[in-house]
């Protein structure tokens, strides 16, 4: 075999971080190769130098043996080299033809070719790989598989002969996995290559060639996966063994937030949620599974009254709370973690201090007599900085100098020091690294233990199955199953997410002395 | 940017060598747009430092000079300072020239309908009646944009037009003194005249606008009110997060800064021409909105570029006398010291980023 | 004069003429801004852009005696503050809406400041000669609709042929895909190998060369002179357009025209001493209108999603 692509001694440096220490990394022809390491070890800097996006501070790129200088995109592109990113990047006005072809010149310049010319070239890829898709749908309209069915059709219309792909099973079931793998097998068997990057092992064990691990930036170990056990792999991935989080037995107590055939539309008006009913217990950790998009943000916004349900009864510690405000479900005991701790959490040119206390700044004891004090703030979030072991120079900082984990546990400290009923947890742990992630975890537990109600919204189904002492699996906005983490499969749940199988494992409430103990929720009209 | 370098002054403490930095850069803006005006000034074929000489000395030469630049000051900084908050909330207010005519004919007209009041109920019921003029002429873009999504910028702008015709339309028929050939209203009872500092020419707006830079500092920093704006402008989803009424909060700041502007228009009215006029604004509507983002959108930065833009403008006066200059020349260094503003901070943002 | 006048077609039939030509300007400015703003930066400047495309066109003109020399240096002037847009707002990436309203104030002002500087101030103003009408042959004698469509400057025949092109330009060609993929999602254009800071540069360029020579045409074809002000707010009028138009220049000819027909209204009502109403409040009219059809545009639901928002490479 020979390299097709060569990468040596790429260093990239962001302010205050060394994303590639002198990486080398060597792509042959005709391989899935996974590029292995947790989140921040510097995969997707790597990756997107060599679709130059970025341009590296030192190091050179060579691509078929010659160096190459890639200075944009449209340079990777003309060298064969093709990117699926974990965000997509496509348009979401326009069609997938549209998307396809936008940036390359057309037969008929300065004018678009016609449509049916265009559909049936992308036909031709389509059909050759297995990537069936309607060419005039607009892109809004497709789920997520199909979107990266999109994105994979767009490199290689361009005529891409690598292909890289950032953490592409993030957002499927392990049923669409199956199907991405078996596309990734046929390029690799049509002489395309593939770059994989994942942090999952198992993934990486089932379908890769070789593995380059890559920790803090620098590359720990390049391997032909059939020479190495996962075990090895998590140690190179980690450095460190991760400790399994312990949980205590759940005591759950009378149920403090209750949906009662909740209907809600989303931002197009579409309906988004369809008759969800569920309960949180006090003291316990009720997990919502499911593929990204089915109704999870829609829901945590219903939860936390910045979205109106349409139909249905809201009822927290009681109250009934169906068209509160924000502001009453704060007053109600309700604290939220919002997925977007970014645009939602934080108000980055703010310091510290007054970040602390957002949602707070009217009360006593940071207002009296209608004046805010500072010195109350300022302790108050001292105290935090603190106690959630914050890095941070002090409250006077702006929020925006924080690093992702450092604003989550802010964000994280600040909710839980109002000491809710309950909390509403939405992809706490994204992005963040083992360290905080296991921190984050740990904090969410405690406020289990001290007889919150936590429901907790996460894509990463481990950690669904980690912390949760039921699981209730979202589709296609409706609570079709709730099942018991302790009793899963894997297999079956995966099927529960892509709406294959509903309410496998019907869960009686665990409610050992509640009043009023009606059998739970999770059943459609 | 703006909000962290006015933080800084008013003793949050955020870092030192950086504010000093960020305090520096208006200056540097002026300077600039004032080299730049000079080399305008030369393409014409006039001496750029006769022509300066001329502005400074018309703008600061005699005592006389300096009163009008107080008076002119004084509706600079009223509106500034509504802009302020409005700027900070990212609520982009640019209807302050029609609330600015609303108040002044809202003030004109109370004071015509009631002129036997005693002065002090008077000067109340100006304060108020102006406040409204303007407030009302700003409810409008703001019940638009809270509960219908129109764009505020746009809507605020085209009223400043509709209120402009309606002041004369107002001294044209209505209100119009039917012993004068000109379009204006008759003279206001003496009740209305605003006090002035005994010994100066200066009214008792002067006071008013150098009241209000604390006050408005302190609503910013010290409330709860200001908290939240300041959140609404940084970011508006955390404001929804944080159950923070966003369309109130629009109304609120845009019902300010519509009556401070319609204050600037009833000190206008009562303090300088003592009547209602055509054109009672040479546009400070526009020029306080340059005045506020010099500033920093600090109360007591918009204090100072107030200050500052009104000696230009009565500066210029004089350099048109002497040097035979346009006065327009003023609008245009105006924008080049937003425009310089502007480049200082994306530049320093730039150094920011590189230093880490 | 009696509400009878006013519904003989001989009126109607001028009214409905001025006000297409009343319209170009308007008109002009607003498909500059669709480009701009279908590539993601909002110009707010556009009344600056006029008022110095308005002053460069009637300088021009006055000195070379040619009007579609005039014109074309409104063009160049626009050209110039759509390159300082560009600038503020691609390159240094700063708040568009304050860039924008200084783009208004440095307009106003040196358009301003240069008439008074060289043609100084007298109670008679310096005229031009204007555009020259070019009836169409055969059309221009069509009864009625002859002198509606078909009498007209060069400069009104040559704006609805660029009603066609924008439409053609942003919705048929390679180029016009770039420019709403920009738009829409600058990061995904850029990954596709598109140059997203050219095309922004390029639009916002293009943009004020509109606006520019909307403002010529005010100043060269239709008043024949230069006064101050004489804009009079289309810049901003042409802004709420854009947004009535939902960015499609289609939709933007009927809101222009909309906006054409009111201004002849209140012309010709001033114009034939109508007393009824007082004349500020005609004065008021397009202004108002503007408002009713901005609301009716709806909200911001087809606006570009990345509309005002700097691209920076994540």
């Amino acid at each position: 075999m020979t390299a097709l692509v060569e990468m040596r001694g790429i260093t990239k440096r962001f302010p205050g971080v060394l994303a590639n220490d002198h990486v080398d990394f060597v792509l042959e022809a005709g391989e899935i190769h996974a590029l292995l390491g947790e989140n921040g070890a510097g995969k997707t800097t790597l990756m997107n130098i060599l679709y130059g996006l970025y341009q590296p501070d030192e190091g050179v790129i060579y691509v078929k043996g010659k160096p190459a200088i890639i200075h944009s995109p449209h340079d990777a592109i003309q060298l064969g080299i093709g990117m699926v990113h974990q965000h997509f990047q496509l348009v979401p006005t326009f069609s997938v033809a549209e998307n396809i072809v936008l940036g390359l010149p057309s037969r008929r310049e300065p004018f678009l070719e016609s449509r049916r010319q265009v559909h049936q070239r992308i036909a031709e890829v389509s059909r050759a790989y297995g990537l069936t898709v309607d060419p005039s749908c607009p892109v809004w309209q497709l789920s997520v598989g199909e979107q990266q069915r999109v994105e994979i059709l767009k490199a290689l219309y361009r005529g891409a002969t690598v292909l890289i792909l950032d953490e592409p099973t993030a957002v499927l079931t392990p049923q669409e996995c199956e199907r991405l793998f078996d596309t990734l097998l046929a390029l690799v068997q049509s002489g395309k290559s593939v770059i994989f990057i994942s942090h999952k092992l198992d993934e990486v064990m089932a379908i890769s060639h070789r593995v380059t691990v890559l920790r803090d930036g620098r590359v720990v170990g390049t391997a032909r996966t059939q020479d190495i056990s996962k075990q090895e792999l998590a140690r190179m991935m980690v450095g460190r063994e991760m400790r399994p989080i312990e949980k205590p037995p759940a005591a759950p107590a009378g149920p403090v937030i209750e949906l009662h055939d909740i209907w809600a539309h989303d931002d197009r008006g579409l309906p988004a949620l369809r008759s969800v009913s569920l309960q949180v217990h006090a003291g316990e950790i009720l997990g919502i599974a499911g593929v990204d998009g089915n109704g999870q943000a829609e829901l945590e916004e219903v939860l936390t009254g910045l979205r109106r349900p349409s139909r249905g009864r809201y009822l927290l510690a009681g109250q009934n709370v169906t068209h509160a405000s924000a502001r009453e479900l704060f007053a109600a005991g309700l604290a939220h973690i919002p997925a977007d701790r970014n645009r939602f959490g934080m108000v980055a040119d703010m310091t510290l201090a007054e970040n602390s206390i957002l949602g707070m700044e009217g009360q006593p004891p940071f207002t009296r007599l209608g004046m805010l004090r500072y010195r109350e703030m300022e302790g108050h979030c001292s105290r935090l900085i603190h106690e959630y072991d914050i890095r941070a120079p002090g409250p006077a900082a702006f929020a925006g100098t924080l690093s992702g984990g450092n604003a989550q546990k802010l964000i994280l400290a600040r909710e839980i020091s109002r000491r809710p009923k309950a909390l509403v947890a939405a992809q706490p742990t994204r992005g963040l690294d083992i360290g905080a992630t296991e921190y984050v975890r740990r904090k969410l537990l405690e406020q289990r233990q001290r007889g919150c109600a936590v429901l907790l919204i996460s894509t990463e189904l481990e950690e669904i199955l980690a912390l949760s002492d039921r699981i209730a699996v979202i589709y296609e906005g409706q609570i079709v199953g709730m099942v018991d983490p302790a009793c899963v499969d894997i297999e079956q749940l995966g099927l529960m997410m892509a709406g294959a199988v509903k309410e496998v494992c019907e869960l009686p409430p665990r409610m050992p002395a509640g009043p009023e103990g009606n059998p739970i929720e999770g059943r459609r009209p | 940017m703006t909000q962290r370098a006015a933080l800084s002054t008013t003793g949050q403490r955020p870092s030192t060598a950086m504010s000093l930095l960020l305090k520096g850069s208006p200056i540097l803006a002026v300077i600039l747009a004032l080299l730049l005006g000079a080399l305008i000034i030369a393409a014409v074929g006039v001496s750029p430092l006769a022509a300066y000489q001329a502005m400074v000395k018309g703008a600061f030469g005699s005592p006389r000079a300096l009163t009008q630049a107080s008076l002119r000051a004084v509706p600079l900084l009223l509106i500034s300072l509504g802009l302020v908050l409005a700027f900070r909330s990212r609520i982009w207010n640019i209807g302050a020239e029609g609330q600015l005519y609303m108040g002044a004919w809202a003030a004109a007209l109370f004071a015509l309908s009631f002129p036997d009041l005693p002065p002090a109920l008077m000067l109340m019921g100006l304060l108020l009646v102006g406040f409204a003029g303007g407030a009302l002429w700003g409810l409008v873009p703001a019940l638009l944009r809270a509960y219908l999504g129109a764009n505020e910028i746009v809507t605020s702008l085209l009223l400043n037009y509709v209120a402009i015709f309606w002041v004369s339309y107002q001294v044209r028929l209505p209100m119009k003194d039917p012993t004068s050939f000109l379009p204006q209203s008759a003279v206001l009872p003496a009740s209305a005249s605003l006090p002035v500092l005994p010994g100066t020419r200066l009214h008792m707006g002067v006071i008013l606008g150098l009241i209000l830079v604390p006050a408005i500092a302190f609503i910013l920093w010290k409330t709860p009110l200001g908290y939240r704006l300041r959140v609404v402008g940084s970011n508006p989803n955390a404001a929804r997060f944080a159950g923070i009424n966003v369309p109130l909060h629009i109304i609120i700041v845009m019902v300010i800064s519509g009556g401070l502007a319609g204050i600037a228009g009833m000190i206008e009215v009562a303090g300088v021409h003592h009547r209602l006029i055509q054109d009672i604004s040479p546009g400070f509507g526009f020029t306080a909105i340059v005045v506020a983002l010099l500033g920093q959108l600090h109360p007591a930065g918009a204090l100072l570029a107030a200050y500052f833009f009104a000696s230009l403008v009565i500066g210029a006066d004089s350099m048109q006398r002497i040097v035979g200059l346009p006065v327009a020349l003023t609008e245009v260094i105006q924008a080049l010291v937003v425009l310089f503003v502007l480049a200082s901070e994306a530049f320093r943002r730039r150094v920011r980023r590189v230093v880490g | 004069m009696s509400w009878d006048s006013l519904l003989q077609t001989a009126f109607i039939i001028s009214l409905i003429t001025s006000g297409i030509r009343l319209a170009v300007p308007v008109l002009l400015a607003v498909l500059g801004e669709i480009i701009t703003e279908r590539a993601g930066v909002q110009n707010l400047g556009l009344e600056g852009i006029m008022a110095l495309g308005a002053f460069a066109g009637f300088a021009a003109a006055f000195t070379t005696g040619s009007g579609i020399i005039g014109l074309l240096a409104g063009v160049l002037a626009g050209m110039l503050l759509g390159l300082l847009m560009g600038y503020f707002a691609v390159t240094l990436k700063v708040n568009q809406v304050i860039a924008g309203i200084s783009l208004v104030l440095l307009g106003q002002g040196s358009a301003n400041f240069f008439y008074r500087q060289i043609f100084g101030v007298s109670q008679r103003p310096p005229r031009i000669a204007g555009l020259p009408e070019v009836p169409i042959p055969f059309l221009a004698d069509i009864p009625y609709l002859g002198g509606i469509l078909f009498r007209h400057n060069i400069a009104v025949y040559f704006t609805v042929l660029l009603v066609v092109i924008v439409w053609v330009l942003l919705f048929g060609t390679t180029w016009g895909l770039k420019v709403r993929a920009v738009g829409e999602h600058p990061s995904a254009a850029d990954t596709s190998g598109v140059d997203v800071a050219g095309i922004r540069y390029a639009c916002t360029i293009l943009g004020a060369a509109f606006a520019g020579l909307g403002g010529a045409v005010l100043s060269v074809a239709q008043m024949k002179l230069f006064t101050e002000n004489m804009v009079a707010g289309r810049g901003w009028i042409a802004i709420a357009l854009v947004i009535f138009s939902r960015w499609h220049p289609g939709l933007a000819l009927a809101g222009a025209v909309l906006f054409g027909l009111a201004d002849a209204l209140q012309f010709r009502f001033q114009a034939l001493g109508f007393e009824a109403v007082p004349y500020e409040f005609l004065l008021m009219l397009p202004y108002i209108l503007t408002i009713v059809v901005l609301l009716a545009g709806g909200r911001r639901g087809a606006a570009p999603a990345a509309l005002g928002i700097p691209y920076e490479k994540e």
